[in-house]
Order: structure tokens, then C-alpha cells, then sequence
């Protein structure tokens, strides 16, 4: 909301400069986003009155004008300005004057005729964006004086930002009343005086939807000038209010509204058909609103009708078919109050964001529209004469909210706030908002004023309270509390211990979003679709993704569009993965790799980052959890990955992720000139742990023995390890695959693999006979289950 | 004796010449190998006159020995030499770069959560995760927020065809958490939140500290205190902080707060407020008996503020080159 210091101060006037109100009213809760002054310095621009206009004798567009401006002598100016018309008073800037852009105005010849001042348009005083002609000022101002005081200019706009509970403060009078209550001014609701009929036309209502519209107050004014203007004053408050000035009927209504929040809407009564029905919508009914647009309404929409069909969408803005304009005589005010559960939502249906529907979607007052009706009829009347009808209310009581009474405990106060306030000022502060106070055993009973709709329970009069008291000047007190000890299980290892190990394994972390494309979703998922979002901000940002690998894909391809041409990254995070009819929420450690195995050096001969490049960072993860001899990589298939180089990760026999080159489809897909290695596994299976417990140290020296067998190119080296593992006992420390050959020397098909057996007994030294017993087991299951041959 | 004295000369003489280990071997073998001459000479001792014999024995001893020491001597100068040269050999440029990995790093926004989480376990603040989908109840209506409340309509909520929801913000797990554990608590609930909402100042996901204090004598004034606490030890030094009436469904009273930068102006951090008596019903706690407070923060925010990064949108876009300036 915006709108003029003055305006304000009129209505509360602390002795506060600008800058330390605005901070009053942001501590007040009513954060101020922007102060600006009404217009740049102006100097030497007074009230002139054009007496006399000649043509210019060298130039036809110009004039010569005998401007009074209070001086002794009138002064001749020279006026190109269409408009400029003997009798009518201008804003002048005198010799030597300074107007908001920097220009001083000096003595001159124009044409060879001399001028002495110049006579301004809204623009060059800074008071608009365009400008038709000059600015004329009504005949109230008074000549000869300075325009700023005329005007009002010495001001500030101020624009405050509203919280959804303060609806009460989209008026003057609502901030108004927060102003006076913070630095104990004297304040009170204005009565305005009720302006009586003068006539007795009337126009019948019939509220069909009276949840929807509790109270309608309207009122005929018959013969209003129509040639009348809206004083200078009116506009420039609405200005400063962002509302350009429009017509009388539509000022006032403005006006109205903004000093006490009750939106207005005036009628041209001769266009309206008989009388006025509040009521819903009927399906395919359409109305022309103000702006022009053509809208449908339904049983959703509550709208104001006449006998030939809808003439306004209640609450947000009026109709087309009876605006007023410049030949209204006859005018029809209507001041209403609509539920806001009505209003909400309707007028972002209909993208109409207006003044109105701001306020009635948050609530407005509702004990004030016959208050509105007299204050406006009262301006109407001034400003454009007319004769008023008798204010007509239909009002249905049980429909509006009653203020309740809420109860204020003492202790509570002092409990929630951490301070004691003396009685007496907890009184006052809510009194000066206000409140009607009843004390009463433990505290207050607080009855709010009908605009503070949004008091109903104990904390918001302890925010009341508080507000009034300034937060600033609450004290920082720590709170007592209880010792309460931290966890530090041994069972799981944190994941920020694994991501730690990942950076020192330099890799770099990433943060893509949760919501991939479609298309690439299920190219990088193994079940079929995934959640969908119902309203995605964008078509690539449409699923909920299944995998991280289309978020770091997508990191890669642009890091690599950057010339970064070697990227091991990794993020943490979820990935929702259709289970059934539900979704479950996954966090998993997922990577990428492509490049060079290491950052360009002055000593290496390097290579491209591969497969077992990557698995030696995620056996170093898997290696926290210190069961590392629990997890397996088998070969698997995943539609993402190269199905010659994709392994399926396990842990005691359950999948727990994937490792693998990217399928050269999707390499070339993305435009790769290398391929990418990516992992991705649950960070919850992977680093469950165990306490470790400890194991005697064998003080007899270890032997080691090493074997060399033939196998069949495609029997996992895991399974021989398994196999060795299991033969050779405990007895075995430690198995070592040292080298693993194909080729010249070796039958096609089939692979040399060399182990190293280290052998050790905790309690004595084995000897070679034991040793022998060890290896001859283990070459002969080895054979057995795999037709190892024994390389000599 | 004669022999012996010129022997001794000579063999002097060649030692010193031996410019390396291998002639100055070859100098000991000529005098004192097996066929050398100092040896011949300890041979031929047995046909000297016996009266001459100790007189004689005595010096060719004295003249090994002497040989010896001086073969000693030269051949620890000429391994030092020799080292000295090998060493010259073996000389590294030491100015030239480590050979292996770099380490990588943590995202921005990843250090930023870590450090506001540490900061909060210090004071013995639990870290509290949940789910990312979640229902109106909880994301919501449990938050004193319920349905056509304006505040839905400010959440900009991603919603999916079955009704549920990315959470707008991190405070249903506070529900989630509260609901069987039960008063007193203090905890924080970080993670990734979603706002259907996307420009200069905003992404459509982003990470969010909230914090939940649940105990018998909780107050405004507690608040500001852990807060002021808080963001001392965030940004490592004095702040001047003021907190101001705000309004979130699910505290009241509600206060938003600014930090004073160094140019003067009043920058917002983050919302807090005395948890809302309904959300404490929901959360299975006793208002009569326990007050709490809230605060919500914005880990990118936070993160901008304290490494002087002007645009949200650089933490999404993972340039490594951005990334590679926070490790």
C-alpha cells in the first residue's frame, strides 16, 4: 500500500522526522519497502493566472501571455502549451526558478520576443510520466502562491508492504490508528456527518447470497455536475497512492477507499435496469468488466446484477455497460461488505488484481460501509453537488463477524513475551488500539475494534501487546534448559563422512534440481514412469526425478560447453522412485567421472578416466562402513549404461546401485566426445556399520604363496575369490589379485589370474606342510568348480 | 729400509693421485693386495738376518698401517665427492607441481547447511530430516494454515495429481518429528523445499534451516536471544540485529529479522515467532503447560550473504568454476 506522509499526518502526526516514522511503522509490523519524495527540489514555481493571450507574431505555435503571479507587474511569457486559455491559473516558474530535473529557468528571447518565467505541464513539475498541455490548477489556488505548498509536494510517498493478517492497514485510517497507539497520540475514529436525503429515490436490492454479501449499503445521487473535476488536492492523494484520477465518481470512491479501507464502486444509475441483485453466477453468463475484458462466470463467482443480466464481478471490479462517464448525471454508490472466503481466489481466476478484490479477499471492515456511504456522498457532493437519496442498508447480521471478546492472562503474557509489563501498560497499549478493556481475575478481557477481525486468540493480543511495547525493546535472555546429550551411533556412518571422502577423492559436489524432463528421466531409469508434477514450472522440469545421473549429466554437458574438460562430480540427495502405488523417497550417493585420470601434470602420460577408476572411489565408500567384504559388483544391465561395462552393486546379496560407463547412445545423445562413468547407490545401505571388535594379533610370521590358473574369460574374478576364500579358511589372512592377462600365450576365451594367498595362524607357525595341504585345496576346488588349470 | 721409506713415497704419492674409488682400489691392491708390494715385502722378511727381522717387520707394519689410513682418508673424500656429484645429479626442481588428485568440494550451499548445523548442535540442537512429498495436512493445515488461507496462495505449491505436494517449506517436519516424541525438544530440520516460482531472486527449489524450541519457559525474549546468538556465530562477528512484527499462520506473535550491512541498510535473514498454540495442539503438545519458538532460514540466502554471491541462480547452474571458489 502506498500513499502520502501527509496524508497520514493529517490523521496522526507524530514528532517523528520521515526516516524515523517509516522505521516506527516497519517495527509496527507494516514493513516499509520504499520512502520517496513526492517530486525533486523545486524552487520559485508559484500560482499564475494567464490574463491576456496574443498570438506570437513570429511563430505560429507560440503565444504571448500576461501571466499574474502575484508580482507587482504581470509578467509576459512566451507559451507553446495548446491548452494555455485566458482565466485560467497554471503552475509558473518564475525567473530564477529550479524544477525537478535540473532545469533553471533565466530570462530569454524566444523568437525575438522576451519571456519571463514559464508556465509547467505535470511532467516538469515531476508529477507525471506524460503530460497533455500545461497543468491547469483549479481556481481555488490561490495566485502568487509557491506551487509546492499549493500542491502539496512537500512529501513523502510511503510504500509499505502488508502481512496477510493486517488488512486493517490497506487505509490511512488503519495505519492511522497503529501510529497513534505507538506514540501515545489521541485518536479516534472520525464520525463523518451523515448527509441527509435530499430526495427519496431509492433503487431495490435483493441479496440472494447473503453468506456471500452480509451487508449492502447504496445510495442514489441524482444531478451531479457533469462537467465537475476533482480538486487538485483529491488527485494528488490519489496519485501518491499509484490511483490516477479518472472521474469524480470513480476519485471519490478511491479516495474513500483508501482513507478507510472500504472499497466503493459508483454506478451511472440511468444505465442500471430496474434494481440490483447480489447473487452467483450462472454458468455461461459473460460480462464486459471495466478494463474491457470479457469474462464468464459460473456458481463460483458472486456478481452484482440487474434485471438484464450481471453488471459487476462483486468485489473485484465493475462492468462496462454501467460505468460512469462524462455524461453521468445520475449516480448509483454502492459500499459492501463480501465475505473474503467468496472473493479469494476468484480474481486470479480472472487475472483481475484490483484495489478492491486486495482488500475484500483479506477482509474488510465490517461496521464501515455506511461510514464510507456518508464520507463519500459528503465529497461527492462537494466536489460535483448532486442530490443525495436516503442511504439504503440491507443487512444480514448473522453473516458478518462480532468481534469477540478475548481473554489476556497475565502470566501468559509475561511467559510468552519474557518480560513484566505493569499493568497499566498493557491496558493502555490495547486501549490506544482501540480495545475494549475489562479487567478481570488474571488479566484482561480484550474486545477488538471491528477492523482488528484478525484478533481471536490470547497470542495475537500478546503480539498486540508486544508490538505496541516494541519488539526492540524486549530483551535477549537466554532460556534455561535441560543438558541433553548427542548421539554418536556406530552403526551408521553419517553421509557427510562418505561426501567428505568424495571431495578427497576430488570430486566436486553439485546441486541439480529434484524435477527433470520426462524424456530423460526415463532415460536414466530402470522402472518405468515417475511422479509428475500437475502445475511444472517448465517442460523440462517436469518429474520427479528417478535418478540423479540426468541432473549431473546435464552439470557435465555445461561445465564442458565451459572448457572444463575433466569433471568428477557427485551430489547427495533423493531420488523418488514408484513403488507400487506409492513413491518412495531414496537418498543415494550418485557420481559422474569424464576425463583424464588426473588434472593435467608436467609428468604424466595420462589416460581417460574408466570404469575401475570410479569403482576404487566407491570401494573406498563402501569401505566406510568397515564390512566392505559384505558388498559385491556384478554384472548387470541398466538401460543408461554400457552393457558391457555395467556392474550392479550388492550388498549381502541385496542391489543397493549401479556403476557404470554411459551407453554410447546416450554418449553421443549429449553430445560427448568421452564417456562418462557414473555410480549412484542408497547412501542408508551402503553406510550402515558396526562396531568393531577386536581380534587378537597373530605374533607368528605370515607366508604368502602365489597361484596362477586359467579360467574361462567370462567366470567373475569375485566368484574365484570367493571360492579361495571359503576353501582356505581362517587360516587365510589376506587374498590378493595381482595380475589378470589375456592374450598372446593364452587359449581365446580363457584369462590368466595370479592370487596371492597370505596365510597366518594367530597361535603358532605353519608349517610347509600345512601350507602345501592349504594350496593343493584350493587348486583343486578351483578346478572343480571352474576348470581352473594351474599356470606353471 | 730404504725400500720401505721410497715404497711408502710412492705409494703416498698414488694414492693422492687416485681421482676415483676405482684407481685408488687399484693403488691398494699394487701395495697391499695379496700379490702387492708391501705385502712381498712382509714376505721376504723371513730371509732378512733374525737380529734385523723386528726392526724391519716393525716398519713394513708401520708403513701398512700408515697406507691404510691414508687409503681411508682418500677414499672418504672421494665417496663424499662422488655423492657431492651424484646429489648434483639427482638435484630437483622443487618449484614445480605435486604429482596426483586435487581435492575436490562441497557445494555452497552444502557448506553453508553443514556450519548452521553445527552451530545448532552445539546448543544441543537435534538435526531432524523428512519427506520432500508431502500432504496438505502436513504441510499445511497442521502449520495452522488451511485450506483458501491467502498464505497457500503466497506458497506457490508444486502439487501432484493425487492431491500431495513438495513441500514449501521444511516445518512439517517438525510436525512429523514432534508427533509421539513430545515436549520438551529443540531440534532443526534442514533440506530442499519447493516454490512453483522462478526469476532473477528465485529458483523453483532451494534449502531451508528451521528450528523448533519446545520447553516450559520459552519466550520472545529466548528467541532473540538464540537468534542474535545465532547469527553472530554464522557471519563470525558483532551483528546488529533488529526483529520486527511479521506474520506466519503458524507463530504468533511473528517477527521477521534484519541484519544491519555495512553499507547501513536493513537486510531481512530470516522468520521467527512463538510457535501458535493450534500448531502445538497438532504437534501433541499442551500449550497451558509448554510455549515454543520457530525460525525458518534460507540456507542460499545466508550463503550469498556471507560469501558475497549476487545471484541466486549461480547455485543451480553448477559451473565448477563458481563451485571450485568454496574449497
Amino acid at each position: 500500500m502506498k500513499f502520502s506522509e501527509t496524508w497520514l499526518r493529517s490523521w496522526a502526526n507524530p514528532d517523528l522526522d520521515t526516516d524515523a516514522l517509516a522505521h516506527q511503522l516497519t517495527m509496527l509490523g507494516l514493513e516499509v519497502d520504499g520512502v520517496s519524495p513526492v517530486v525533486g527540489a523545486i524552487e520559485n514555481v508559484v500560482v499564475g493566472e494567464v490574463l491576456e493571450v496574443v498570438p506570437h507574431p513570429n511563430a505560429d505555435r507560440l503565444r504571448l501571455c500576461r501571466v499574474d503571479t502575484g508580482g507587482d507587474e504581470p509578467l509576459s511569457i512566451v507559451c507553446g502549451a495548446a491548452n494555455v486559455r485566458q482565466g485560467v491559473r497554471y503552475p509558473t516558474a518564475l525567473v530564477g526558478a529550479r524544477l525537478p530535473g535540473g532545469l533553471k529557468i533565466r530570462r530569454s528571447k524566444i523568437r525575438g520576443e522576451p519571456s519571463e518565467g514559464m508556465m509547467c505541464s505535470a511532467v516538469e513539475l515531476g508529477l507525471g510520466e506524460d503530460a497533455e498541455g500545461i497543468y491547469e490548477l483549479d481556481a481555488s489556488c490561490q495566485v502568487g502562491d509557491p506551487i509546492t505548498r499549493v500542491l502539496g509536494l512537500d512529501d513523502h510517498i510511503i510504500d509499505i508492504d502488508l502481512t496477510p493478517n493486517r488488512a486493517d492497514c490497506f487505509s490511512i485510517i488503519g495505519i492511522a490508528r497503529d501510529v497513534a497507539a505507538a506514540n501515545r497520540l489521541d485518536f479516534a475514529e472520525p464520525e463523518f456527518d451523515a448527509v441527509p436525503a435530499a430526495i427519496d429515490d431509492e433503487l431495490p436490492v435483493r441479496i440472494e447470497d447473503k453468506q456471500g454479501c452480509a451487508r449492502f449499503v447504496g445510495r442514489v445521487i441524482r444531478r451531479i455536475d457533469p462537467a465537475a473535476q476533482t480538486p487538485v488536492w483529491m488527485q494528488e492523494r490519489l496519485r501518491r497512492s499509484g490511483i490516477r484520477s479518472i472521474h469524480p465518481v470513480v476519485d471519490v470512491t478511491s479516495y474513500v477507499m483508501l482513507e478507510l479501507g472500504q472499497p466503493m464502486h459508483g454506478y451511472d444509475l440511468g444505465l442500471l435496469d430496474k434494481g440490483i441483485v447480489v447473487r452467483r453466477g450462472k454458468a455461461g453468463e459473460k460480462l464486459t468488466t471495466l478494463d474491457g475484458q470479457e469474462v464468464t462466470v459460473d456458481e463460483e463467482v458472486l456478481v452484482i446484477a440487474d434485471s438484464s443480466g450481471p453488471v459487476g464481478l462483486a468485489g473485484i471490479m465493475g462492468g462496462l455497460s454501467t460505468a460512469v462517464s462524462a455524461a453521468t448525471c445520475d449516480v448509483y454508490l454502492e459500499a459492501a461488505w463480501f465475505a473474503p472466503g467468496v472473493i479469494a481466489g476468484r480474481s486470479r481466476r480472472f487475472g483481475l488484481h484490483t484495489d478492491a478484490s486486495m482488500r475484500f479477499e483479506r477482509g474488510v471492515d465490517p461496521q464501515y460501509q455506511v461510514r464510507a456511504m456518508h464520507r463519500a456522498t459528503q465529497l461527492l457532493c462537494e466536489i460535483a453537488g448532486g442530490q443525495p437519496g436516503p442511504v439504503h442498508e440491507t443487512v444480514e447480521n448473522a453473516h458478518l463477524p462480532v468481534p469477540k471478546a478475548v481473554f489476556l492472562r497475565r502470566d501468559r503474557l509475561a511467559r510468552l513475551l519474557g518480560i513484566d509489563l505493569p499493568d497499566d501498560d498493557v491496558v493502555d497499549f490495547l486501549t490506544r488500539l482501540q480495545m475494549k478493556i475489562e479487567t478481570v481475575e488474571q488479566g484482561w478481557r480484550a474486545t477488538p475494534p471491528s477492523a482488528r477481525f484478525d484478533i481471536a486468540i490470547e497470542a495475537d493480543l500478546i503480539e498486540e501487546v508486544g508490538r505496541i511495547y516494541g519488539y526492540e525493546n524486549i530483551p535477549e535472555t537466554p532460556a534455561m534448559a535441560v543438558t541433553v546429550l548427542g548421539h554418536a551411533t556406530e552403526r551408521q556412518v553419517p553421509v557427510q563422512r562418505a561426501r567428505t571422502l568424495l571431495v578427497d577423492r576430488g570430486y566436486q559436489e553439485v546441486i541439480t534440481y529434484s524435477f527433470v524432463s520426462a524424456k530423460l528421466d526415463k532415460m536414466m531409469a530402470t522402472a518405468s514412469e515417475g511422479l509428475s508434477l500437475s502445475n511444472p514450472i517448465s517442460s523440462e522440469l517436469t518429474v520427479m526425478r528417478q535418478s540423479l545421473w540426468g541432473g549431473l549429466l546435464g552439470a557435465v554437458q555445461a561445465n564442458l560447453s565451459r572448457q572444463q574438460t575433466r569433471l568428477k562430480l557427485f551430489e547427495s540427495g533423493v531420488r523418488f522412485l514408484p513403488q507400487d502405488a506409492d513413491i518412495i523417497e531414496e537418498e543415494v550417493l550418485s557420481g559422474v567421472a569424464i576425463g583424464s585420470v588426473n588434472p593435467e601434470h608436467w609428468d604424466h602420460r595420462d589416460r581417460q578416466i574408466d570404469l575401475f577408476d570410479v569403482k576404487a572411489d566407491i570401494e573406498a565408500v563402501l569401505a566406510l562402513s568397515g564390512m566392505k567384504e559384505e558388498f559385491g559388483f556384478e554384472s548387470g544391465v541398466h538401460p543408461a549404461l554400457h552393457p558391457g561395462c555395467t556392474a550392479r552393486i550388492t550388498r549381502g546379496g541385496n542391489a543397493i546401485g549401479w556403476l557404470g560407463a554411459l551407453h554410447p547412445r546416450l554418449v553421443a545423445k549429449h553430445g560427448f566426445t568421452m564417456t562418462p562413468v557414473l555410480f549412484e547407490f542408497s547412501a542408508k545401505a551402503a553406510l550402515a556399520s558396526r562396531k568393531p571388535a577386536y581380534q587378537g594379533i597373530s605374533k607368528f610370521p605370515a607366508v604368502r604363496r602365489d597361484i596362477a590358473v586359467i579360467i574361462e574369460q567370462t567366470t567373475p574374478v569375485s566368484d574365484l575369490e570367493s571360492a579361495v576364500r571359503q576353501t582356505a579358511g581362517d587360516v587365510l589372512r589376506d587374498l590378493v589379485v595381482f595380475d589378470v592377462y589375456q592374450g598372446k600365450g593364452i587359449e581365446n576365451g580363457r584369462k590368466s589370474v595370479a592370487l596371492g594367498l597370505i596365510l597366518q595362524e594367530t597361535s603358532r607357525t605353519l608349517n610347509e606342510a600345512e601350507v602345501d595341504g592349504v594350496i593343493q585345496a584350493v587348486v583343486k576346488r578351483l578346478s572343480r568348480d571352474f576348470g581352473a588349470i594351474i599356470r606353471e | 729400509m730404504q725400500n720401505v721409506d721410497d715404497l711408502i713415497v710412492r705409494a703416498q704419492a698414488d694414492i693422492a693421485a687416485s681421482e676415483d674409488l676405482e684407481s685408488l682400489d687399484s693403488v691398494r691392491v699394487r701395495y697391499l693386495g695379496k700379490k702387492g708390494e708391501l705385502t712381498a715385502m712382509l714376505q721376504q722378511l723371513g730371509s732378512l738376518p733374525a737380529e734385523q727381522r723386528p726392526v724391519v717387520g716393525q716398519a713394513i707394519n708401520k708403513a701398512k698401517k700408515a697406507l691404510q689410513e691414508s687409503i681411508q682418508a682418500r677414499k672418504l673424500l672421494l665417496e663424499d665427492a662422488r655423492l657431492a656429484a651424484s646429489l648434483e645429479n639427482e638435484r630437483l626442481d622443487v618449484s614445480l607441481p605435486g604429482r596426483g588428485q586435487h581435492l575436490g568440494g562441497l557445494h555452497p550451499v552444502t557448506r553453508t547447511r553443514e556450519r548452521i548445523e553445527a552451530i545448532f548442535r552445539g546448543a544441543g540442537f537435534d538435526v531432524h530430516e523428512g519427506p520432500e512429498i508431502e500432504d496438505e495436512y502436513h504441510n499445511f493445515t497442521a502449520l495452522n494454515i488451511p485450506e483458501n488461507h491467502p498464505a497457500r496462495a503466497l506458497h506457490d505449491t508444486f502439487y501432484f495429481p493425487d492431491g500431495r505436494l513438495l513441500r514449501t517449506h521444511t516445518s512439517p517436519v517438525q510436525i512429523r518429528a514432534m508427533v509421539g516424541q513430545g515436549a520438551p525438544v529443540r531440534m532443526i530440520a534442514p533440506g530442499r523445499v519447493y516454490r512453483c516460482d522462478s526469476d532473477m531472486t528465485h529458483t523453483p527449489m532451494f534449502h531451508q534451516v528451521e528450528g523448533l524450541v519446545i520447553d516450559r519457559a520459552i519466550s520472545l525474549a529466548s528467541l532473540k536471544s538464540v537468534l542474535h546468538d545465532f547469527v553472530e556465530h554464522f557471519f563470525e562477528r558483532r551483528a546488529t540485529l533488529r526483529f520486527r512484527p511479521s506474520y506466519f499462520p503458524f507463530t504468533e506473535p511473528s517477527a521477521e529479522v534484519d541484519i544491519l550491512s555495512d553499507s547501513g541498510k536493513w537486510i531481512e535473514i530470516l522468520g521467527c515467532g512463538m510457535v501458535h498454540p493450534e500448531v502445538l495442539k497438532n504437534m501433541d503438545v499442551d500449550p497451558e503447560v509448554y510455549s515454543g519458538y520457530a525460525f525458518g532460514m534460507g540456507v542460499e540466502r545466508l550463503s550469498m550473504l556471507r560469501y558475497g554471491v549476487d545471484d541466486l541462480r549461480l547455485f543451480f547452474e553448477n559451473d565448477v568454476q563458481f563451485l571450485r571458489q568454496f574449497n
